[in-house]
């Protein structure tokens, strides 16, 4: 299906232009023109979700074009079942982004809004890109703009977290752009995503190119034990990267694994399932674990977004429909529910001054509305059924549960602790006796801080009662995913997409009650 | 032994850049100080033409002087871009020099001479000739590296280069000697035919190429052979520095990798090998040093030998490989290497401590406050130099990264690579102290850049080609390929 408006070209594009665009004018001006751009870009990525056709697995709303003729690579964008719901992500959080740094970021603005503004255009790519080489130079193109967000308006041991996020990224990426290579030479001479997908390559190539894309990938995921940039980058960013790191920037690793790991090197990919299974589940408690101990509120959600990415890697491994649907479904969650409580410990610290849960009490009284948001954000970040997350990680354990009891067992430890950590900390920070000398500071969210937040509560809701339209999107793009995984040659193969199937429409008035037929009737090749 | 005049119109690119160097020689001493901006005119003027004769002669190889002198694409390739590095140098030197209070005419003659020799040496078909063309290059560089007579770093400079630089230039011609015995000829054609089917079993042989190695190592400034790079480009003129790091290396490419594929070609596996060691030994050092390095031009120093060491990636690929993939991506790395480099050591150049050059890394400290405009162009640089896309670095190095995967070297591609992440934490230095360190004291004495035309014109060149070329590589990677065709 071939549009003839370059829809993707549109959504990258526009935000570079608005990057430019900012540079020449003044500080009021380029907040302004960087929400016009954002915002110009959401209503632009709109339009995708309807006309995307739900029942093809195909890439849609091809765009190639020769880039570089020898060897050949392309400018090739498109966007299937998965990039889809991740890009309409993006282009729902930049605006929200825009509207929290509206105040907070006081020096360089221009500057600020430009690099916000580059991030949005490099991440659209990195989702979009259909031939290798142009996917690496968005992945890699992101790694400057975030330093120099984290480094030049971050907290006081930002240039030191900058660094170290640029570095470990780096060193995975590098990796990364070998095993490209190396690609082009074994897969027939192309940077075609789709081409090299179809390939064959041999068990111990494949062992080796894993091993470099797990690089790349478990650095941004970030998985066990290669996680330890994540906690100081979150912390030290300001509040807008700190939003587009854990929303966007972690989503591009587990896209990564589900757009190349998976169907590239399917027989290495099932060599690596048990310990990819295994840093997952360490991923999961080990990070819930982290955050139980926390005082700092932002650190608290960056061990919170390693536990909930150890979901995310957890499905991709299991190779059935319920596990890595349930993955991209838990990517996108994972966005919208951390993005907001980013955005919340953002509305607290412009008026403390600190992101001590010791110093930000008892917010109820003071400040009503934002205990509210507060609550729900932590509430779908730990997976009440009803919001978002409960269907992403319902989803992922019942995949689990088909593969290894065990594994969902430890699995499931996390949601526990992630009750514990969250409420917790909604119990201290929301439910206590504010000190007397906060008091004056602590005015409740005014109509740009709602703007930001509103758009997210709705979503959550959204997705967590009616999960279906993304689900059916996703569909046939996962199953050519699981296809390439485990050939469906076997009869069992079609039972489990039937098995699949049919409780769905039966339960397409609420979502939970289609996912959870699917529970009994699906069954592992 | 004939002699046809239509000869001296095959080099007449470079009689023209002797002519004018001649020309600058002689009216210095005669012209007043104000009038002296005419020499500078006049280089760029000939430079101009000169780049129109050769761009007509990017065809199939005609030899001149019964065979001394190639003319063809290849060379073609190589004299565009130094005639590209010396227009920069000259407008930047404009700047420079007045700065530094060194009102000497004489200097774009030196500059000129340089050229020539650069000329005679990326075009020269015979070993002697391409000697001839380095000593000549190599004689103008040690008085350059000289010229800020009071300053003794500058001398200290010009000499050690000097010493260092006899001392290989004596070991290229034991190399030639040796090669000469080896096979009855300096000329590179006869060597491929009398060495075609032997294996380095002869040692003399042997030695001639280890020493021709040795000898083209100190020009490329690869390690080991690099013990000079550090203290002459700190001591020397910034601008005789971007000079030297930029136009000699790429020329002492251009003459390196003619003599070893036209001529050493049938030995390609042997010296492969020898050129593997170096390269990773240049990998290595260059980067672990250059993190130390607390001296803006040492630094870049230190950067340029590790680029070699990049660019030397493509030599050994280019020996295991049947087609020429491996030598365009050294020509194209060294074409996109210096754009950036270019422009790192002019914004180096002018920027003033207390009418002195800030020459300290730290010197940059708060400059994106002071000069946005310059501060984001050596972002710019910097990541360019880190090979970070979208910039000209990373389009060198995926191309010649690429050609080690082709020659089925991809843990060479692997070590590089975790080298250019290292790489990334000294090239961010500079990022980091320009745009997230607070100036100390906010005052006057703070460093300044001096902003001319003439630097302006430099840095938009240089920028234009790290972003135009990293976005669309598709020109230059047409002329390297077409470039390297012509190579035997």
């Amino acid at each position: 299906m071939t549009h003839s408006f370059p829809w993707l070209t549109a959504l990258i594009c526009l935000p570079l232009i608005g990057a430019t665009a900012v540079f020449f004018v003044k500080d009021s001006s380029a907040r302004l023109i960087t929400l016009a751009a954002t915002v110009a870009d959401l209503v632009i990525s709109l339009p995708l979700w309807w006309l995307f056709d739900a029942s093809s697995s195909d890439m849609q709303f091809m765009e190639s074009a020769l880039w570089i003729s020898s060897p050949p690579i392309h400018y090739r964008l498109g966007l299937d079942g998965i990039s889809l719901p991740l890009v309409l992500m993006t282009t729902v959080l930049m605006p929200l982004c825009v509207l929290i740094s509206w105040h907070s970021i006081e020096s360089r603005v221009q500057s600020f809004m430009a690099m916000l503004l580059l991030m949005e255009g490099a991440m659209i790519g990195v989702f979009a890109a259909l031939d290798f080489v142009l996917f690496y130079v968005f992945w890699e193109a992101m790694l400057i703009p975030m330093y120099l967000l984290i480094g030049v308006w971050g907290g006081p041991n930002r240039i030191y977290a900058a660094i170290k996020f640029f570095l470990y990224t780096l060193t995975g990426s590098v990796l990364l752009l070998v095993a490209i290579l190396v690609l082009y030479f074994q897969g027939g001479h192309t940077f075609d995503i789709l081409q090299l997908s179809q390939a064959t390559y041999s068990k111990s190539m494949q062992f080796w190119l894993f091993l470099a894309f797990f690089a790349a990938f478990a650095v941004k995921v970030p998985m066990f034990p290669l996680h330890t940039w994540l906690p100081d980058a979150h912390v030290e960013a300001p509040t807008a990267g700190s939003v587009i790191l854990a929303s966007v920037l972690l989503k591009m690793g587990a896209y990564g694994f589900v757009r190349f790991s998976l169907p590239m090197l399917p027989d290495a990919s099932q060599t690596f399932t048990p310990l990819m299974v295994a840093l997952s589940i360490i991923a999961i408690i080990y990070g819930a674990y982290m955050a139980l101990a926390q005082a700092d509120l932002k650190k608290l959600i960056a061990y919170s977004s390693v536990s909930h990415m150890g979901f995310v890697t957890l499905g991709l491994f299991m190779f059935n429909i319920q596990g890595i649907e349930g993955a991209v479904m838990q990517m996108v969650n994972h966005g919208i529910t951390t993005g907001g409580l980013f955005l919340c410990v953002g509305v607290i610290y412009e008026r403390t001054h600190s992101r001590q849960i010791a110093d930000n009490i008892g917010l109820t009284r003071p400040m009503p509305r934002y205990a509210t948001f507060l609550v729900i954000f932590a509430l779908s970040s730990l997976g009440l059924p009803g919001t978002n997350s409960f269907v992403g990680e319902f989803m992922v354990l019942i995949g689990t549960f088909l593969w290894s009891k065990i594994a969902t067992a430890f699995a499931s430890l996390g949601i526990i602790l992630a009750a514990a950590y969250l409420l917790w900390m909604v119990q201290r920070v929301a439910f206590g006796v504010p000190a007397p000398h906060m008091l004056p500071k602590l005015r409740d969210v005014n109509l740009r801080e709602m703007a930001a937040l509103v758009p997210l509560v709705v979503l959550i809701f959204a997705i967590g009662l009616f999960p279906n339209p993304i689900l059916t999107r996703m569909h046939p793009s996962v199953e050519k995913v699981i296809a390439r995984v485990f050939p469906p040659a076997s009869e069992q193969a079609s039972t489990l997409d039937q098995g699949f199937r049919t409780p769905r429409g039966v339960g397409d008035t609420g979502g939970e009650a289609g996912v959870t037929s699917t529970k009994v009737e699906g069954r592992l090749p | 032994m004939t002699f046809s005049v239509g000869d001296l119109f095959l080099i007449l690119p470079e009689l023209l850049v002797i002519t004018a160097a001649c020309i600058v020689f002689v009216l210095d001493p005669v012209l007043r100080p104000s009038d002296k901006d005419g020499l500078v005119w006049l280089s760029l003027g000939t430079l101009a033409i000169c780049m129109g004769l050769t761009a007509s002669q990017m065809k199939a190889p005609v030899e001149a002087f019964n065979g001394l002198v190639i003319i063809d694409t290849y060379g073609a390739f190589w004299k565009l871009l130094l005639y590209f590095v010396t227009g920069l140098t000259i407008l930047l030197s404009h700047s420079y020099l007045k700065e530094e209070r060194l009102y000497f005419g004489e200097y774009y003659g030196f500059v000129l001479l340089a050229l020539a020799g650069m000329m005679v040496m990326v075009s020269a078909a015979d070993l002697l000739t391409i000697y001839l063309g380095s000593e000549l290059m190599s004689l103008a560089l040690y008085v350059m590296a000289g010229l800020k007579r009071s300053d003794p770093r500058s001398l200290e400079a010009s000499a050690k280069y000097f010493v260092l630089g006899a001392f290989s230039s004596g070991i290229l011609l034991y190399g030639i000697s040796l090669l000469y015995g080896a096979t009855g000829s300096t000329r590179l054609p006869v060597i491929a035919t009398a060495i075609a089917g032997q294996s380095l079993d002869d040692p003399l042989l042997l030695f001639a190429t280890i020493l021709l190695a040795v000898g083209f190592g100190f020009k490329l400034a690869v390690v080991p052979f690099h013990m000079w790079t550090p203290d002459v480009y700190q001591g020397a003129p910034t601008s005789v520095t971007a000079f030297m790091a930029v136009a000699s290396k790429a020329a002492s490419f251009g003459a390196f990798l003619r003599v070893f594929i036209e001529g050493l070609g049938g030995l390609k596996a042997n010296w492969s090998a020898i050129f593997l060691l170096i390269c990773l030994a240049t990998l290595v050092l260059g980067n672990a040093v250059a993190l130390v390095q607390t001296n803006i031009k040492r630094m870049l120093a230190y950067s340029s030998i590790a680029h070699a060491g990049y660019a030397l990636i493509g030599v050994v690929a280019a020996g295991r490989l049947e087609n020429s993939s491996g030598l365009a991506s050294v020509l194209l790395y060294l074409a996109l290497y210096t754009f950036m480099t270019f422009g790192a050591f002019a914004v180096a150049a002018m920027l003033r401590k207390d009418g002195m050059e800030g020459d300290e890394i730290e010197d940059f400290t708060g400059l994106s406050k002071r000069h946005p405009v310059a501060a984001l162009l050596m972002l710019i640089f910097m990541v360019s130099l880190a090979g970070i896309p979208p910039t000209a670095g990373f389009i060198g190095k995926f191309y010649v990264f690429m050609s080690a995967v082709e020659a089925g070297m991809p843990w060479l591609a692997v070590i590089a690579l975790i080298f250019a992440a290292v790489s990334a934490y000294y090239y961010l230095r500079v990022v980091m102290v320009m745009y997230m360190r607070e100036p100390s004291d906010a005052t006057d004495r703070a460093p300044q850049l001096v902003m001319s035309p003439a630097f302006s014109i430099v840095l938009a060149c240089t920028v234009a080609g790290v972003v135009i070329f990293g976005i669309y590589p598709n020109p230059v990677v047409q002329l390297a390929m077409q470039a390297v065709s012509t190579l035997r």
